[in-house]
């Protein structure tokens, strides 16, 4: 690729959404953009750029930004983070709640929607306990294109077998077709909102728990800090934030902890801040799966 | 080691599946049909049973019941691997003792997902 080319998409693409795009990742702009390229007609790259230098077609910028954030999810991704949310998170919360029994979630890059109704489907399993409670859980994203994806909550095949139980499949999913759509049950309990992670967080109300997983690897450091300062911002002294398999926030941030015995969620570092899980147990059940009638 | 046996009526099929589950250090048996297969169960009960639904002779759905009511019949974990993509399919499956249920086509990471899913991996 054109290094003057690669240098412009990269940067548009920074400026927009904080996304970091190295030269070996020139071969993802290419296969991601390409297919822009041919939709308007154009024949190449240069004249993706010449278009998007001319700054009077926003919906091309945000065309090219949403086509090079979007990024793939899976029902229960990694599944322990899971398994944590419903052995350790919520009975947590099912105590430190219960004079409002409200509890707040959010999915900070919820993409095509399999973590929030992941995080749904386990609540509509432990229905019972959670008689009386309301449980509102926000999925945001960068591009609407994808949150449309998440509201209608249609997968492939491919998609509903990665990482999703059978049992849940016939629970949950209607089959539409050759795909299969999460029913409204699920589909109800999640509200879907466009939000750049660069962008203040006004009016989003405070959080218990925050996923924000396989999205800040993509930000500089700097970046990542911001981010991680302002989702601090949103939770009250015992909320829990859950990050990807790779990330941490050591080094980035010293707003938050690593909670012990959890790999993945950390709790407020502040002297009034924290969580008291009990230790996780050896050979729970797999995620969402009940345990026992 | 564990032992997975292979029922499937296409030996095309068989022979991606046996290469997948050697690769997650699976030991492999095969077996063409539903009667082959549940043979070969008593004689050695395997660990695992990657199961084929539309096969001569007998079919998945019928090896299963069979399977089922063999003495140690309940130990293997069975995940059917079929073309049938319907959840009455799957229902019946799963009512018949099925443990989980790959929908055709499946890949490498398929399997490893459902196989992770129910403890084999």
């Amino acid at each position: 690729m054109n290094p003057e080319v690669f240098e412009f998409l990269s940067d548009l693409v920074k400026t927009e959404s904080g996304l970091v795009l190295t030269p070996d990742k020139s071969y993802l702009l290419e296969s991601r953009l390409m297919p822009i390229v041919r939709a308007r007609g154009m024949k190449e790259m240069e004249d993706l750029v010449a278009a998007a230098k001319s700054k009077t077609d926003k919906a091309l910028i945000n065309e090219i930004t949403e086509a090079m954030t979007t990024n793939e999810s899976f029902f229960f991704r990694d599944t322990r983070p899971f398994d944590t949310f419903r052995d350790a998170s919520l009975p947590f919360l099912l105590d430190a709640r219960k004079q409002t029994k409200l509890i707040r979630i959010w999915c900070a890059a919820a993409s095509s929607g399999q973590e929030p109704y992941s995080l749904a489907m386990i609540l509509k399993e432990m229905q019972a306990k959670m008689a009386g409670w309301r449980v509102e859980i926000i999925g945001t994203d960068l591009s609407t294109e994808i949150l449309d994806k998440a509201k209608n909550g249609v997968y492939t095949q491919f998609e509903v077998q990665r990482g999703l139980p059978v049992q849940l499949l016939v629970k949950y999913f209607e089959k539409k077709e050759e795909h299969w759509q999460i029913k409204s049950e699920i589909r109800d309990m999640v509200k879907y909102k466009p939000l750049n992670l660069l962008d203040p967080f006004t009016g989003m109300g405070k959080f218990d728990i925050v996923f924000c997983r396989n999205v800040l690897i993509y930000f500089d450091q700097p970046t990542k800090t911001k981010v991680l300062e302002k989702i601090h911002g949103l939770m009250p002294n015992d909320g829990v934030l859950y990050l990807g398999g790779a990330e941490s926030v050591l080094g980035i941030s010293d707003k938050f902890r690593p909670v012990p015995n959890f790999r993945g969620v950390y709790e407020m570092a502040s002297e009034n801040g924290g969580v008291t899980y009990a230790p996780p147990a050896a050979g729970a059940p797999a995620a969402g799966v009940k345990a026992t009638a | 080691m564990k032992s997975c046996l292979i029922v499937d009526d296409s030996k095309v099929i068989r022979m991606v599946a046996r290469k997948i589950l050697q690769e997650l250090d699976f030991q492999t048996g095969e077996a063409e049909d539903g009667q082959v297969a549940l043979d070969a169960c008593r004689s050695d009960m395997p660990d695992a049973i990657l199961l084929d639904w539309n096969m001569p002779v007998m079919s998945g759905i019928d090896f299963l019941r069979e399977l089922r009511k063999l003495p140690g019949g309940a130990a293997p974990i069975v995940v059917f691997c079929t073309t049938e993509n319907d959840i009455s399919h799957i229902q019946e499956a799963m009512d018949a003792g099925a443990n989980e249920y790959i929908m055709k086509p499946f890949d490498s990471e398929i399997i490893q997902a459902k196989f992770s899913q129910v403890g084999l991996l």
